[in-house]
């Protein structure tokens, strides 16, 4: 593997076991503000071990979080030196706001909702918890803002003169489309994942005949905010595909293992790639699949008959539909190169003058320059298909889950519902799992761009040996493994000694 | 009203706000300094947990404030961001690597069943303790040292090798800490640490022989602060020094650079010496009186000093971070920085700071009207 592959696979590693951590910080944050203000307006007792109990494992999960995270912020700098400097002007302004708008908000009134019992009043800390929730999820609103916009890059302009690109438009970066897509489909999918814990663990109590009232309790709170999550998570995820679909047409391919487009494309629920297909071999793209004609031409244009183009259009071009094939796009992308290299080398103000004409008309394809073949701009077509369709189709159980869990404990019929606790205790690592994969899609289909159109990941990286990143990558997986399982044995502890007792 | 300020005004006005990051990170590098200090002033266990409970309420400002500098950083000179971190790579990646641990320790030291012992996590916060303050003092003396790097925009021209920052050592940083300079001002911070940290448990604790330990610890550490900083402040003042020719935007080695800044930014000066006393009155006060007062006077002392030194590096046609490699590749506030926009978008944002400071302030207040007590901790089912 060469030194991209190497950091690609840091950045991966140290990005899934950091995302392990946020989503259930995301969700559970609410749900113990929920709880906290359920204590301060009632003043039951069994509030406040409910809040208490939760708010540990709150804790215990933040604080492995706070770990893996901050290896993230500066790896764009130790392993993405090249992308940090063409894309700094823009993509370091939502770090630092992350940092001063979110990450003080979260670590200053977590020191109060964990140390705040008698110490403050109660109704400032209980406010604290909410805040603890806006802060986390507002982290969470800088950070996609600025992966969105490696998705779909707006609001800037290459500055010749700087080599890099340059932010003319702050607003549009932070109401992209993408951006607002991503944001609320993330933060979203972390309340599913948050909901599906804690029905997990109080399903678990459940099944032990322990913590009766407070595992009920738990389970009425997290099933109601998880149904409404899980319909929102996909409400929201429809909007990110159509956006995908817009700005990122080989990653909407790839999803769905289309090699072939065409107008009135069908859908494919569920199926099997075949082995060994590529975009210029004549295999049948799918073993077996189960389709629904039209709706996927639907969900990327909004209409039924819409073209949708697939791997092979991308690569070979298809002009009636407007596609340029990739051949003449590297064509156009070696061309803005060289014509930057003239511009910033020549004294002739006339041929500067021209290069630079040249170069603003062929930078939309800028790194395609930079393709070392035509193989090398398409994703890996079976992980950004299967994790897509793994994550979709649980998507859609955890709704019926959630439902009927709901359902019965509104019915209070929960505790003798065995099989249903069993099921949910089982789901909690689906959740996560669903969490993951989507992540996978996104990164792994987008595939070999940073920046969309404009610099892949080749061009990215730094000027390290590859053996460098080879140690840190053997260091980051043993440390954070071992982080890992200390962080699921303290877990486990905490969970088994189960909340105060109550006295009825 | 920031569109108002030229380029360079804004430019200034960023190179102010991350220097005011790094020296507010400094002064909260007194956690670290205590995680060094923990074997010393206990005599049992329950003494030490008074003392990781004390600054145990207070590691994540500091971690926060090094995650914002960062992002502040990269916001405002993003040339730096990528030349140093993807350059000296080993020294980023042990002070990061020293961070990881240290996060995770606090909330699982105490913990039932948390794997690696209670002894692991301590050991955890002594070397996050020990590398983190030495290890950034020495990247920032490379400030007036130097760096072997370079830096060519034309590169990226070349989609066979298109990296624009190339660090020139196969050591990537590690070649820092030989140098007497780097070394002293990392070992200055190290002991300013645990002076600092003195400073708060006396502050903090409410339990006599602790108090009386970490008087006599701020007597000893000062001893070699004072021998380290005097050096790193000696041999700065005396050296030859990168500057930048403001019209031609040339870089040179001038004889005395450093101190001629000082002398010709009197306000930088004031600061630099008001600081210094600061800091030494703070001490008096902890170390001799046994006061809580210490730790204000050392703590403000310590972002003016900082801040100064910043000052001297990046300010008055100074290349704040320079090349021995290639004199031209060096980076200065100009050269390194964002755009015009950016700069100017996020001056807005930094208007929030002081809304940041004023609710940090206020929870502090708040949560720390007794000292940290035996009692205290006893009866808190959250502590560490």
């Amino acid at each position: 593997m060469s030194l991209v592959d190497w950091s690609r696979a840091q950045f991966a590693l140290t990005a899934m076991y950091h995302w392990i951590f946020v989503p259930l910080t995301l969700g559970l944050s609410f749900i113990v503000a929920f709880m906290h203000t359920m204590y301060y307006n009632t003043k039951a007792e069994k509030w406040k071990n409910t809040t208490k109990f939760w708010m540990k494992i709150f804790g215990i999960n933040f604080a492995i979080g706070v770990a893996t995270g901050i290896i993230l912020e500066f790896e764009f700098g130790t392993n993405w030196s090249n992308y940090s400097w063409i894309v700094g002007d823009i993509f370091g302004a939502p770090l630092a706001i992350e940092g001063i708008l979110a990450f003080f908000l979260e670590s200053t009134f977590i020191a109060v909702m964990f140390f705040g019992w008698d110490r403050v009043s109660k109704k400032f800390h209980m406010l604290s918890s909410w805040f603890v929730a806006i802060g986390s999820n507002l982290s969470a609103l800088w950070i996609l803002v600025a992966n969105a916009w490696m998705q779909n890059p707006v609001g800037m302009e290459f500055n010749p003169d700087t080599a890099r690109n340059e932010m003319v438009d702050f607003w549009e970066i932070l109401f992209s489309p993408t951006a607002v897509h991503k944001f609320l489909h993330t933060i979203s999918n972390g309340y599913v994942v948050a909901s599906l814990f804690v029905i997990g663990i109080s399903a678990w109590f459940i099944l032990k005949g322990r913590h009766l009232e407070f595992a009920k309790r738990s389970m009425l709170i997290a099933s109601s905010f998880g149904l409404i999550s899980s319909l929102f998570v996909v409400f929201t995820g429809d909007g990110s595909a159509y956006d995908v679909a817009q700005t990122q047409p080989m990653k909407f391919a790839a999803m769905e293992g289309l090699y072939e487009g065409g107008e009135g494309v069908v859908l494919v629920t569920a199926g099997m790639l075949t082995p060994g297909k590529k975009y210029d071999n004549d295999k049948d793209e799918y073993v077996f699949a189960l389709k629904i004609p039209n709706l996927l031409s639907y969900l990327a244009e909004r209409d039924a008959n819409a073209y949708v183009p697939g791997i092979r259009n991308i690569i070979e071009g298809d002009k009636e539909n407007g596609i340029i094939p990739l051949e003449e796009r590297m064509k156009n992308g070696k061309i803005a190169i060289t014509a930057l290299k003239e511009y910033k080398t020549s004294e002739d103000k006339t041929i500067k003058d021209e290069a630079l004409k040249t170069f603003r008309k062929n930078y939309k394809d800028f790194g395609y320059g930079f393709l070392p073949d035509k193989e090398s701009a398409i994703p890996n077509v079976p992980l950004t298909f299967y994790s897509f369709h793994i994550m979709v189709g649980l998507g859609f159980y955890f709704i019926i889950l959630f439902a009927i869990i709901l359902f019965f404990s509104i019915k209070q019929t929960i505790d003798r519902k065995k099989t249903w606790l069993k099921i949910a205790l089982w789901s909690i690592p689906l959740g996560f799992i669903a969490s993951e994969l989507g992540w996978v899609v996104a990164e792994v289909g987008r595939q070999p761009w940073t920046i969309q159109d404009l610099l892949p990941t080749m061009a990215s990286t730094s000027h390290l040996s590859t053996s460098s990143v080879q140690i840190t990558f053997w260091l980051f997986t043993v440390l954070f493994t071992v982080l890992l399982i200390a962080e699921f044995k303290i877990m486990i502890h905490q969970i088994k000694s189960g909340p105060k007792e109550e006295r009825s | 009203m920031f569109e108002n300020l030229s380029y360079l005004a804004l430019q200034q006005y960023w190179w102010i706000i991350v220097s005011l990051l790094a020296s507010v990170l400094v002064f909260l590098m007194f956690v670290q300094g205590g995680q060094t200090l923990i074997s010393q002033l206990s005599k049992n266990e329950k003494e030490k947990s008074l003392l990781i409970n004390s600054i145990g309420r207070r590691w994540d400002v500091t971690f926060t404030t090094l995650v914002t500098f960062g992002g502040a950083f990269f916001a405002s000179f993003p040339l730096f961001y990528s030349t140093s971190f993807g350059g000296a790579y080993w020294v980023w990646m042990l002070i990061l690597f020293s961070f990881i641990i240290q996060a995770v320790s606090y909330e699982y030291r105490t913990k039932t069943n948390n794997f690696l012992g209670r002894k692991t996590y301590d050991t955890f916060l002594f070397i996050n303790g020990i590398l983190a303050t030495i290890l950034i003092g020495t990247a920032v003396g490379t400030f007036f040292t130097g760096s072997e790097f370079s830096v060519d925009k034309l590169n990226i021209t070349n989609p066979a090798d298109p990296i624009i920052s190339r660090w020139e050592t196969a050591t990537h940083g590690l070649e820092a800490a030989l140098n007497i300079t780097n070394l002293s001002l990392g070992l200055a911070i190290f002991f300013l640490s645990r002076v600092l940290a003195g400073l708060y448990f006396i502050n903090n604790i409410d339990n006599d022989s602790i108090v009386k330990r970490a008087a006599k610890q701020v007597k000893l550490c000062t001893i070699p602060f004072l021998v380290f900083f005097l050096l790193f402040v000696g041999l700065i003042l005396t050296k030859e020094g990168f500057a930048v020719n403001p019209d031609t935007k040339e870089v040179f080695m001038e004889k005395f650079k450093y101190l001629h800044n000082l002398i010709e930014m009197p306000i930088v000066l004031i600061m630099f010496l008001v600081g210094v006393v600061a800091v030494l009155y703070g001490i008096f006060l902890g170390a001799f009186k046994s006061s809580g007062k210490g730790i204000w006077f050392s703590g403000a002392g310590t972002v003016l000093t900082v801040l100064a030194i910043l000052m001297l590096a990046g300010f008055n046609n100074t290349a704040f971070y320079p090349s021995t490699y290639d004199l031209q590749s060096s980076l200065t506030i100009q050269n390194a920085s964002s755009s015009k926009y950016t700069l100017t978008a996020m001056s807005y944002v930094s208007l929030l700071i002081p809304f940041v400071i004023a609710y940090i302030w206020y929870v502090w207040k708040s949560l720390n009207k007794k000292k940290v007590s035996d009692d205290d901790i006893k009866e808190d089912d959250m502590a560490y």
